[in-house]
């Protein structure tokens, strides 16, 4: 088996999701290489590097790599692909967008989002919004798999892989990037937050998510929202947990004003501790959740922020 | 321009779906079904496209069983001109979906494809990316702002971080994402108007393309339950639990 884990990246940064992504490539087993592929990447290509478990890095440096586009990635890694059994993506934007269309032109089906793996043909997969398990197997000769990255551990950093330069640079008269408008945060990444607290329609507007602000500081938690609150327009988009937002899984989960549509659930309730604020105590939250307040939330956050 | 939507049927949004007891499958008999959720933002995308004088004719294609010529007809009555329905009995997967739908794009030859960012059954998130591939078209997936602009298409996409804009060469394939827009209803006399719209029924065989595909579904199993929790009476009796029960704050 051999396996290669196209890498995570923003900001110049490995992405967290990355050693998540490694971890479920150990577990498939077999050697494992990452690819590195943007403009200007080679202190994410160190930092790749010593991750546990990785035998080499492989670089591809280029101006057609920038932004991650589609069009000129998945050529990339058609070029590469010759050379492997399996190739992984964290079910990030960025791994769902490409992973596909590498797919398709190999021929090979894709495999979305696995949360176990059963043995290098088979993994386990949610579909129906969590609300099903499945078991697949595949029999195409190149496995194409995007991974959940919250269901497998992240790998270590006491690695010291080789770095090598792939010298292929992808043709791209097809798209082309215009601009990115990112949602500023200094709090942790949704996504790998140990801690999210999450406002739902019961916030009322946009100000009152301030009421999670402090709480969220004292317990150094990401902030999150439902669909509901994210379509009033109270937070922008990114911040959506749930089938079609992201998919998160922390220590805590604290859910403040959602009622728990299934597609909600769908993205937190692989969490460890669920915690529910809500008025309406048959509000379907709090059949998932660990410990359920029923209280008018404007009056607990306050009182919940004091208390921590 | 002439924009090709593709529709899926799919078990209603808010049913909550059973695993059968053999652990074959989800239990889908007697079971509400309808468009799915992005499919019905594509249509709406690709009416308000012709409202906007930048289509000129909407062709909803769909692959599935008979009955999915309902999600078809929905589509006619939302203002999609005529349908195309690829019948077969069997399961789909998405490599075979964009393989049938390349077939149908090289007989449409449209100018922008539409689709859905993903199916809530399968949750896959996969054939408009493998038609893009198949049409040697670019891609703008999870869009959740499109511009049509002469033989470009500008998509604003919805990324990880926030929001992205790209600029591609017509034609070119788009997914929903769901904040693109909000579908209407299909109101009474379009309903009744859309059973006489053309609605074409080719075969997978026809098409050429095989629709098995390599990987097995094992079995499906409900996901592990969630022991039942407490309910707490104040706000200090919850920070003590999550304290000194659960753990998880210190």
């Amino acid at each position: 088996m051999s396996i290669l884990v196209l890498a995570e990246h923003h900001d110049g940064a490995l992405a967290g999701a990355t050693a998540h992504v490694v971890a479920a490539a150990q577990a498939i087993g077999g050697d494992i290489d990452v690819l590195v592929a943007g403009e200007n990447v080679a202190a994410i290509a160190e930092a790749a590097a010593k991750l546990d478990g990785v035998s080499k890095v492989r670089v591809a440096d280029a101006a057609a790599y920038a932004h991650q586009l589609a069009e000129p990635l998945s050529a990339l890694l058609v070029e590469l692909a010759g050379d492997y059994t399996h190739v992984l993506a964290a079910a990030s934007t960025n791994g769902k967008n490409v992973l596909p269309r590498l797919a398709a032109l190999k021929d090979v089906s894709q495999i979305s989002e696995i949360i176990a793996v059963e043995s290098a043909d088979t993994f386990q997969r949610p579909i129906y919004a969590g609300n099903a398990i499945a078991t697949v197997q595949s029999g195409d000769p190149l496995k194409v798999i995007t991974v959940r990255a919250t269901a497998f551990d992240a790998v270590g950093e006491g690695g010291s892989a080789a770095i090598e330069a792939v010298e292929f640079v992808a043709d791209n008269d097809q798209s082309i990037f215009v601009k990115e408008a990112l949602a500023q945060s200094d709090r942790p990444e949704l996504g790998a937050a140990k801690v999210v607290i999450s406002g739902g329609r019961g916030m009322g507007n946009g100000d009152n998510f301030k009421l999670l602000e402090g709480i969220a500081d004292k317990l150094g938690a990401a902030i999150g929202a439902s669909r509901a609150a994210v379509d009033a327009g109270f937070v922008p988009n990114d911040m959506q947990v749930g089938q079609t937002g992201k998919i998160v899984a922390p220590e805590l989960y604290i859910a403040v004003g959602i009622s728990g549509a299934i597609q909600h659930l769908a993205g937190m309730k692989d969490s460890k501790v669920i915690v529910a604020i809500n008025k309406d105590e048959e509000a379907p939250i709090f059949q998932v959740a660990d410990y359920g307040l029923v209280a008018d939330l404007f009056e607990a956050l306050p009182e919940l922020e004091q208390k921590l | 321009m002439k924009v090709l939507v593709a529709v899926k049927r799919v078990i209603d949004y808010n049913v909550k779906i059973r695993v059968k007891p053999d652990q074959s499958d989800v239990d889908l008999a007697n079971v509400k079904m309808a468009m799915n959720p992005f499919c019905e933002i594509a249509v709406e995308e690709a009416v308000r496209l012709k409202e906007k004088g930048v289509a000129t004719e909407i062709v909803a294609v769909t692959i599935g069983p008979k009955a999915a010529q309902e999600q078809l007809r929905t589509a006619l009555a939302l203002g999609a001109d005529r349908a195309v329905h690829v019948e077969t009995e069997e399961r789909v997967e998405s490599l075979a979906a964009a393989k049938l739908l390349a077939k149908v794009v090289d007989e449409e030859q449209p100018g922008l494809v539409i689709l859905g960012k993903q199916a809530i059954d399968t949750d896959n998130n996969q054939t408009g990316q493998m038609l893009a591939a198949l049409a040697g078209m670019p891609q703008g997936t999870f869009a959740s702002e499109v511009v049509v602009d002469g033989d470009k298409v500008q998509v604003t996409r919805e990324i990880d971080g926030g929001l992205q804009t790209v600029e591609l060469s017509l034609p070119a394939v788009v997914t929903t994402d769901l904040r693109l827009n909000e579908p209407r209803y299909a109101k009474l006399p379009d309903i009744m108007k859309a059973k006489k719209k053309p609605l074409d029924v080719k075969s997978p065989a026809e098409l050429g393309v095989e629709v098995a595909s390599k990987v097995a579904l094992l079995k499906v199993t409900p996901p592990p339950e969630r022991q039942g929790g407490i309910k707490v009476g104040s706000v200090d009796e919850l920070v003590d639990k999550l304290k000194n029960e659960a753990k998880v704050i210190s």
